[in-house]
C-alpha cells in the first residue's frame, strides 16, 4: 500500500482550540454555509504560506464576524461598528512593519463606516480590507444592507428593496477605484469552487502587496448568508451566481504600482523643537524697581487687520522678559476675519487672577467703533489712548482721560500703516513707563526678520513716544528717560 | 525657560515632552490651533500627525494607536466630543489609555465658539454608553495646559484609562508665560499591547464580554481600578481658604475669576476662601468637605447653567447651603457680577464695580 | 481495486452538516451521514472510494479543521514537484 501524504488541512494561523469561546470549542460560531468560514480560511492559508503570522494584527469589525479573534492566532484589535479602516489607519502607522488587516462587513464597511473606508482608502494606507459583501445584515437579524439588492427582501424592507426609498445597492469596489491611492481592488465571489480559488489568489496578492509596502488593496468578496437569505448553503451559493453577480459585476477594478513618495519634513529633537536648548535673555530688573511699578491693564481694541493682537502679545512679552506675570488674552474665532477684534493685557507684580478685563487702566482704541464700544469700561484714573487727531462727535461722557494719537497717519508718514500699533505701542510706553523701550527693541530685534520693517517699526515706536510726550507736556519730565535714546537698529 | 505661550500650543508641547509622538484629529474653534501645533511639531519628531475625516475617524485612530501601546492623543470641542462619545467608550471598555482635550465651546448643538464650562457632565459623568470613567483634569492656565496634559498622559497609563483635559476657549486660546523643563517622561512598559510581534501575537484588545457574568466581571474590575483612583489621585488647590465663612468654588477659567473675588470680599470684611477642583474625576470631595466644613454659605460658579454643583451638593449632602451662579452663552462671569450675587445671597448690601 | 489517489478525513466534532463539501465534490464521494452528531447534524463522511484529492472540499467548507486532504505520494516515477502544497487551481 502506498502512503499518503496531507496536502490541505487546519492553517497553523488559526488556534489549535478556539478557547476565547465559551463554548464549542472546535468549531466556529458561524451558521453552517455561511461564508465568513471560507474567508477566513483563506486569509490564515496566505499568512502562513507568507511567513508573517507574527506580524499580522487583524482589525475586526461589529457584525458576525466581530469574533474573528476567537480564531485567528495573530495580533487582534477589536473595532467599532464601521471604524475598522480608522483603527487600522493608526495601528499601521503605530506599527509600520506589521501587517494590518481591516476586515468588514457590508453594514460596517458601506453603511455607518462609509467615511473611514473611502478615507482610508484615499489617504492610501498601507493596509487590506476584506469586505465581506452577503447583502444583508447578518449579526442584528437580517435588516436591510446598502448592498441588498432591489427587490430584496429583508426585516426592514418587507416589500424588498424600493429604489425610490431605499435607493440602489452601492458598489464599493467601483467606488473605491474611482480613487487615486488604492493600488489593488478586485470584487471575488464564493459561489463556486472555481470562484473560491480566484478568491484566494485574489487575497494572497492584496496581502503579498502589504508585505511589499505597496500601498491601500481592497477585495470584496460576495459571500453567502444561508440563514438571513433562509436558503440552504447550497441555494445561497447559486442566488450569489444567479442574482449578486448581475449587480456586483467580478473582476480587477485597480492594479498598479504607486511611486514611492517622499515625505520631506526636517527631524529635530524635542528640547530644540521647544526651544529648550536656549536660555530667554530675560532683562531681569532688580526687585525693588520691579516692585513700585504698578500692575498695568490693557485693552486693545480695533478691525481685524490693524495688528491690535499682535500689539498685546509684545506688550505681554515685554512684560514676560521684564519679570512679570503676564496674560494675554484675544477675542477669537469668525469675528477676526470679518471685523472687530479685542485683546486684553495684564502686566502684574503677582500670578494674574482674571485674565478678563473688566476695568482696564488703559484702553487703546484703533478706531471709532471701539471707542465708542468700550470708553465706558476704563476705570476712573483710567487712560485711552485713541487712534485719530481729534475725538469723534457724539461719544458719551467718561472720566478716562483720553490722548489723541494718530497713529496710523504718521506709521502712513513712515511709509506703511502697518505700523499703526507700533506707533501706539510707543505711545503706551510714554504714558505708563511700566516697560522700558529698550525691551520692546530688543524683543522686536528678535522677531522681525525683515531689518527694512525692523527700522520702521523702530521709527514708529519713537514716534508714538514723541507725539505722546508732546501732549503730556512738562508733567512727563518726572519720568525721565535714562539719558539719550538709544539709536533704533 | 520662559516663553509666551497660547494655551492650545502649550498642550502640544506638554503632550511631546510626555513622550506623545501621535496625533490624529479634526479642526474645530476653539481647539484647532492645538491640531495645528501637532502637525508642526510631531512629524518633526518623528511622530504621526493626521487630520481625520471626522472626529469619530479620529477617536478610533486613538484607539488603534493606544492598541500598539503608544502615547497617542486627540482634541476637539462639544460637538466633536459629542460625537467621540461611542469611541471613548470603546476605549475605556478596552482599558486603552489616551488622552482627549475638549477645549468647551458654547452649546448646545452649534451653540457658538465661545467659551463654556458645559461639557462637565458629557466628560466628567462618561457621557458615551455603559460604566466607565475619564480622568479629568481642568487647567487653569496655560503653564498648567502643559503640566496637567502630561499629568493626563501618566494617569491614563497608570490606569489604562482615557484622560480628558477639560478646559474652555479662553484658557486655550490665552497667552501666558510657560516654562519647561526639558525632560521626557518615563513611558511604562505595556506588555498587553498589539505591536505586531511574536511577544505581543497573543494579545487581544477588545471591550465585547458577550457572558453577562463575564461583562460583570470586567465592569467590576473597572469599577475597582476607578476606586483606587478616587483614594489616591483627585488634586484641588486652595485660596485663601483657612477659614472662609463663604467658600467659593470653581475650575478653570471661573477659579481665577474667584480668585479676584475672594480678594475683594475680603476687602470688605467677608471671610472667603476658594477651592479649585484640578481633577474634575476624581472629584476631590474630601478636601472639599474639610475646606467648606465651618463655611456657612458655599457659592459655586461654572460657566454654564450648573453641572459641577452637583458633584459639590453630593460632596456636601446639605451639611451646607450650597448656592450656585452661572453664566452661557460665552460669557465669563466678572469679578464685581460674583461678589454682588455673593453679597445679596448672604443678605449684605455693597457697591460693586461701575 | 486500484487505490484512490487522495483520500479525506472528516473532523465530525467540527463539522457543521452544511453539505457544501457533498454538493462540490467533482466525483461525489462525500456524503452526509444518516446520524446525528452531538450537536444534532449530520456530519459529512468520506465514501472511501474515488477521492482524487482534489481539495475543493477543503476550499469550499467553512470550518477551519473538519476536513483534512490527502494525497498519494507520488511512486518513484519522477514528477515535477506541486507548486507549494496546493493542488486544488482549477
Ligand atoms: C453604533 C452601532 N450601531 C449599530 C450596531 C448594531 N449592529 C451590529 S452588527 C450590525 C450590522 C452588521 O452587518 P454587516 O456589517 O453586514 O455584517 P454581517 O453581520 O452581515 O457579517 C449592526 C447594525 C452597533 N453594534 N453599533
Ligand atoms: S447570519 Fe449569515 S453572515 Fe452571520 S454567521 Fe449566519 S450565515 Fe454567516
Ligand atoms: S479531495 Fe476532491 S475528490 Fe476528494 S473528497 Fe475532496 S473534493 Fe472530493
Ligand atoms: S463543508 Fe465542512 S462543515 Fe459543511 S458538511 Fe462539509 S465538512 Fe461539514
Amino acid at each position: 500500500m502506498d502512503e499518503y501524504q496531507v496536502i490541505e488541512s487546519k492553517s497553523p494561523v488559526f488556534y489549535d482550540k478556539y478557547e476565547r469561546k465559551a463554548e464549542l470549542q472546535h468549531q466556529t460560531h458561524y451558521c453552517p454555509g455561511c461564508g465568513h468560514g471560507v474567508v477566513h480560511k483563506l486569509i490564515a492559508e496566505a499568512i502562513a504560506d507568507m511567513g508573517v503570522q507574527d506580524r499580522t494584527i487583524l482589525v475586526t469589525p461589529v457584525g458576525c464576524s466581530v469574533f474573528a479573534y476567537y480564531y485567528f492566532d495573530m495580533g487582534n484589535v477589536q473595532a467599532a461598528h464601521g471604524r475598522a479602516p480608522a483603527v487600522a489607519t493608526a495601528v499601521k502607522r503605530s506599527n509600520p512593519e506589521s501587517i494590518v488587516i481591516g476586515y468588514q462587513g457590508d453594514g460596517d464597511l458601506a453603511a455607518i463606516g462609509t467615511a473611514e473606508i473611502v478615507h482610508a482608502a484615499n489617504r492610501g494606507e498601507k493596509i487590506t480590507i476584506f469586505f465581506v459583501n452577503n447583502a444583508i445584515y447578518g449579526m442584528t437579524g437580517g435588516q436591510l444592507a446598502p448592498t441588498t439588492l432591489v427587490g430584496q427582501f429583508s426585516t426592514t424592507s418587507p416589500w424588498g428593496r424600493r429604489p425610490s426609498n431605499e435607493g440602489y445597492p452601492l458598489r464599493m469596489a467601483e467606488l473605491l477605484a474611482t480613487l487615486e491611492a488604492p493600488v489593488y481592488i478586485e470584487r471575488v465571489a464564493l459561489c463556486d469552487n472555481k470562484n473560491i480559488m480566484k478568491a484566494r489568489k485574489a487575497v494572497r496578492k492584496a496581502l503579498e502587496l502589504q508585505r511589499d509596502g505597496a500601498g491601500f488593496s481592497f477585495i470584496e468578496i460576495l459571500s453567502p448568508c444561508p440563514t438571513i437569505w433562509k436558503m440552504t448553503p447550497q441555494e445561497a451559493r447559486k442566488w450569489i451566481e444567479e442574482k449578486m453577480l448581475a449587480v456586483f459585476p467580478l473582476g480587477v477594478f485597480r492594479d498598479r504600482k504607486l511611486a514611492p513618495m517622499a515625505d520631506g519634513v526636517p527631524q529635530t529633537t524635542v528640547t530644540k523643537l521647544l526651544g529648550l536648548d536656549k536660555p530667554l535673555e530675560v532683562v531681569t530688573r532688580p526687585m525693588a524697581v520691579k516692585d513700585s511699578q504698578p500692575d498695568l491693564t490693557v485693552k486693545i481694541a480695533g478691525f481685524g487687520g490693524q495688528g491690535v493682537l499682535l500689539l498685546g502679545q509684545i506688550l505681554a512679552e515685554m512684560g514676560m522678559r521684564e519679570g512679570r506675570e503676564v496674560s494675554w488674552l484675544p477675542s477669537y474665532g469668525p469675528e477676526m476675519r470679518s471685523g472687530s477684534a479685542h485683546c486684553h493685557v495684564c502686566l502684574s507684580k503677582e500670578r494674574v487672577g482674571s485674565p478678563v478685563i473688566e476695568h482696564p487702566d488703559v484702553l487703546i482704541a484703533m478706531n471709532e467703533p471701539s471707542l465708542h464700544k468700550f470708553s465706558k469700561m476704563v476705570e476712573a484714573h483710567g487712560t485711552i489712548l485713541y487712534n485719530n487727531h481729534k475725538l469723534p462727535a457724539g461719544l458719551p461722557p467718561c472720566e478716562a482721560k483720553i490722548y489723541c494719537v494718530p497713529a496710523s497717519e504718521i506709521a502712513d508718514g513712515l511709509g506703511t500703516t502697518k505700523a499703526t500699533n507700533m506707533v501706539m505701542l510707543g505711545a503706551l510706553l510714554e504714558l505708563t513707563h511700566t516697560l522700558p523701550r529698550e525691551t520692546a527693541l530688543a524683543l522686536l530685534k528678535a522677531k522681525v526678520r525683515n531689518v527694512k520693517l525692523l527700522d520702521v517699526d523702530c521709527q514708529a515706536i519713537d514716534a508714538g513716544m514723541a507725539c505722546l510726550r508732546k501732549q503730556l507736556g512738562s508733567s512727563t519730565d518726572a519720568h525721565a528717560h535714562d539719558g539719550e535714546l538709544a539709536p533704533c537698529s | 525657560m520662559r516663553q509666551l505661550c497660547k494655551g492650545n500650543v502649550a498642550i502640544v508641547k506638554g503632550a511631546l515632552l510626555a513622550g506623545c509622538r501621535s496625533y490624529y484629529g479634526y479642526p474645530i474653534t476653539p481647539a484647532s490651533e492645538i491640531a495645528e501645533a501637532a502637525a508642526e511639531y510631531m512629524p518633526q519628531v518623528g511622530g504621526t500627525f493626521l487630520q481625520a475625516e471626522s472626529e469619530v475617524a479620529a477617536i478610533n485612530m486613538v484607539y488603534g494607536a493606544a492598541s500598539a501601546g503608544l502615547r497617542v492623543m486627540t482634541a476637539s470641542s462639544g460637538p466633536g466630543i459629542s460625537l467621540m462619545q461611542e469611541g471613548i467608550s470603546y476605549l475605556a471598555g478596552s482599558e486603552l489609555p489616551c488622552v482627549i482635550v475638549d477645549v468647551v465651546r458654547g452649546g448646545p448643538g452649534l451653540g457658538n465658539i465661545a467659551p463654556e464650562q458645559s461639557d462637565y457632565f458629557a466628560l466628567v459623568k462618561g457621557g458615551g454608553h455603559g460604566n466607565y470613567k475619564n480622568i479629568v483634569v481642568a487647567p487653569a492656565s496655560v503653564q498648567e495646559m502643559a503640566d496637567l496634559t502630561r499629568l493626563a498622559f501618566e494617569l491614563a497609563d497608570r490606569y489604562r484609562n482615557p484622560a480628558v483635559v477639560l478646559t474652555d476657549g479662553f484658557i486655550g486660546q490665552m497667552m501666558e508665560p510657560l516654562e519647561l523643563q526639558a525632560v521626557e517622561s518615563v513611558q511604562p512598559e505595556k506588555p498587553w499591547a498589539v505591536k505586531g510581534t511574536r511577544e505581543t501575537r497573543k494579545n487581544l484588545i477588545a471591550s465585547i464580554y458577550l457572558e453577562p457574568d463575564e461583562l460583570e466581571a470586567h465592569v467590576r474590575k473597572l469599577e475597582e481600578k476607578y476606586k483606587k483612583a478616587a483614594e489616591v489621585e483627585s488634586r484641588h488647590e486652595l485660596y485663601r481658604a483657612e477659614d472662609p465663612e463663604v467658600l467659593l468654588v470653581g475650575y478653570g477659567i471661573t477659579s481665577r475669576v474667584l480668585r479676584s473675588v475672594v480678594d475683594m470680599m475680603r476687602k470688605e470684611g467677608v471671610r472667603a476662601g476658594l477651592f479649585r477642583p484640578i481633577t474634575l474625576w476624581p472629584f476631590p470631595a474630601e478636601a472639599l468637605r474639610h475646606a467648606a466644613r465651618r463655611a456657612q454659605m458655599v457659592l459655586v460658579v461654572e460657566m454654564s447653567t450648573g453641572q459641577m454643583v452637583e458633584d459639590v451638593r453630593l460632596t456636601l449632602d446639605g451639611r451646607v447651603d450650597v448656592e450656585f451662579y452661572g453664566r452661557t452663552g460665552g460669557n465669563v462671569p466678572m469679578a464685581d457680577e460674583v461678589c454682588k450675587e455673593l453679597t445679596e445671597r448672604m443678605g449684605m448690601t455693597a457697591e460693586w464695580g461701575v | 481495486m486500484a487505490q484512490a489517489r487522495g483520500k479525506v478525513t472528516i473532523d465530525t466534532e467540527e463539522c457543521k452538516g452544511c453539505g457544501v463539501c457533498v454538493d462540490a465534490c467533482p466525483p461525489k464521494c462525500l456524503e452526509l451521514l444518516p446520524g446525528l452528531n452531538p450537536y444534532g447534524v449530520h456530519p459529512a463522511r468520506y465514501t472511501g472510494m474515488n477521492c482524487s484529492g482534489c481539495g475543493i472540499c477543503f476550499y469550499v467548507c467553512p470550518e477551519p479543521g473538519a476536513i483534512t486532504v490527502y494525497r498519494l505520494i507520488a511512486p518513484k516515477v519522477a514528477q515535477p514537484p506541486m507548486e507549494g502544497s496546493h493542488a486544488a487551481t482549477l
